[in-house]
């Protein structure tokens, strides 16, 4: 479970994340959802610290994995990130084979190699629905492929480290409607086994697949609970609004 | 309103056009030029004995060019083996690791190695690369040296070099967008495994067009290597002995001695020997990069 606490974030003088506390809970779909600029990413960023990216931020609070502060300096991040999945808006091949992609993350951590690298390559593949397409060109290059396969392949990536986490930050919004879908079924398919969680700016999209929902706005949480309860008798004004359309 | 920006617009392709054939042109007449004034040595011997000989006896119309081809040859190979390191470990470190405040500091630094005059590295490669080879380095391996050497070009060379070749690597490294760092990143890699695994492969064709410039850059440096190789008409064995590379060997002599018979049209011919090399390395580096690329799928 990952629990966020108090967290605050400043990028040089803008306060981005202002007192955020949010309870993600495990093997389930969380969507963050809220306006534009209202820090969904930012939050999303912080959870894998690839924030500390991010030229003049500064973190304060806390961001507990499975009871772990990751904010607190010490932390180890490279194992913090295996552990923490990400597929990113744009699907990102590395400029490699297919193959070498899926098997990079278990090189670089050690995880497996020879022959059981080739299974859990294959393993992945198959997980995302991509080995029958790509089974006789393993070794040609990610980048031919369709958008669409690109997404898939990521995200196969990212599972082939092993994850206990899934974070998304809009991954269908670059994908064609049918493309989306596809990788949208398969998040709803993979929530039996990792926690998700996915910022998205489709409405209908949280409606589909979404368990748990944060709305935010402003760099503030509004609001945070199941979705039945967030969609059908939200508390707060704003997400009322926000949920009718009333702006976005 | 509408007739005139459009005049403009047409004018101004056209111009652009004209000066840029004008550039291309000047590439082909300048080719011809050294052509045509190479010919009476060509005529005399042929090209063969002229690229694989020794002799250098102006007065007997003994024309050799091989010590300074070997010397050319030597000096760049040196300069880039020392610089290609050292300038891709910095570009690879204020890229990806230094704070911007380090950059801020070292970018202007760099500018000013960039600019500075040749000859004052030529005097810093005399005052203290020499004596440093002489009294120092070589007593280790040779009997004598004098310090004028491939080697303290080499150095000389290769320090010049590298703030071309650091901006011409940040340059290509700052291409590599951030979300395919941060896709390594996201997989557990650490920085330096995101550079070498990822940075490295995206930029490979960058790194590749950079190196080439550099090499062609190095070929065709003349004083400050003029002032250190130690200019004398041998094939040099070894890093320790002093060798002619073409530049130095066109600026010591052209205007001196032109009325040998035969000793421009030589010079010309050592320039058009330079002009080639650079031109064949360019143009198979070319073919290399395209295949590259193509392997990489951009």
């Amino acid at each position: 479970m990952i629990e966020v606490k108090n967290l605050n974030i400043h990028i040089k003088d803008a306060h981005i994340l202002k007192d955020v506390n949010v309870t993600l809970p495990e093997r389930q779909i969380t969507c963050i959802i809220g306006p534009s600029g209202c820090g969904k990413t930012t939050l999303l960023r912080t959870l894998n610290r690839l924030i500390d990216s991010t030229e003049g931020v500064r973190l304060a609070g806390q961001v507990l994995v499975d009871g772990q502060d990751i904010i607190r300096s010490g932390a180890e991040i490279t194992e913090l990130r295996r552990r923490i999945g990400l597929v990113s808006q744009r699907p990102c091949p590395l400029p490699m084979s297919i193959f070498n992609n899926v098997a990079y993350g278990c090189r670089i951590n050690n995880l497996c190699k020879g022959k059981e690298l080739h299974r859990r390559v294959e393993e992945n593949l198959r997980g995302v629905g991509l080995w029958d397409e790509v089974k006789d060109r393993l070794h040609a290059p990610a980048a031919r492929l369709s958008i669409g396969q690109q997404q898939r392949l990521c995200l196969a990536r990212s599972l082939a480290v092993e994850p206990d986490y899934i974070l998304a930050d809009e991954a269908t919004s670059a994908l064609d409607p049918i493309s989306a879908k596809t990788v949208e079924d398969l998040f709803v398919k993979l929530k039996e086994r990792y926690s998700i969680i996915m910022v998205t700016h489709t409405l209908r999209q949280a409606l589909r697949i979404a368990d748990h929902v944060v709305f935010m706005y402003l760099g503030e949480i509004v609001e945070q609970g199941s979705a039945d309860q967030v969609f059908h008798h939200p508390q707060h004004e704003l997400t009322q609004k926000y949920l009718s359309g009333a702006f976005s | 309103m509408h007739k005139t920006r459009i005049i403009k617009d047409k004018t101004a392709g056209a111009t652009m056009l004209a000066l840029t054939i004008f550039s291309i042109l000047f590439v082909v007449v300048m080719f011809v030029g050294l052509y045509l004034k190479s010919v009476p040595v060509l005529e005399g011997k042929s090209l063969w004995s002229l690229l694989s000989s020794s002799e250098w006896k102006p007065i007997k119309g003994e024309f050799g060019f091989l010590p300074f081809i070997a010397g050319t040859l030597w000096v760049t190979f040196i300069a880039i083996l020392l610089a290609l390191p050292v300038s891709l470990f910095t570009a690879f470190y204020l890229t990806e690791y230094a704070r911007p405040a380090v950059r801020k500091f070292v970018f202007p630094a760099l500018d000013i190695l960039a600019a500075l005059p040749s000859v004052v590295y030529g005097i810093w490669g005399t005052l203290v690369i020499v004596p440093l080879i002489s009294d120092r380095l070589a007593p280790h391996f040779v009997e004598y040296s004098s310090g004028y050497t491939m080697l303290a070009a080499g150095i000389v060379l290769g320090v010049m070099v590298i703030p071309l070749l650091v901006s011409l690597f940040i340059e290509v490294f700052s291409m590599v967008p951030r979300d395919l760092r941060e896709a390594s990143l996201a997989l557990g890699a650490t920085r330096w495994q995101t550079s070498q695994k990822v940075v490295v492969r995206k930029t490979l064709p960058g790194i590749l067009a950079s190196t080439v410039l550099a090499v062609s850059r190095a070929m065709g440096e003349t004083i400050a290597v003029l002032m250190v190789c130690g200019c004398v008409m041998t094939i040099p064995k070894s890093p320790l002995d002093s060798g002619y590379p073409i530049p130095a060997l066109i600026a010591n002599n052209y205007g001196e001695m032109l009325s040998m018979p035969l000793y421009e049209s030589a010079l010309m011919f050592a320039a058009l020997i330079l002009f080639v090399v650079v031109f064949i390395f360019n143009l198979l580096s070319r073919i290399v990069l395209y295949r590259m690329e193509k392997r990489i799928g951009q």
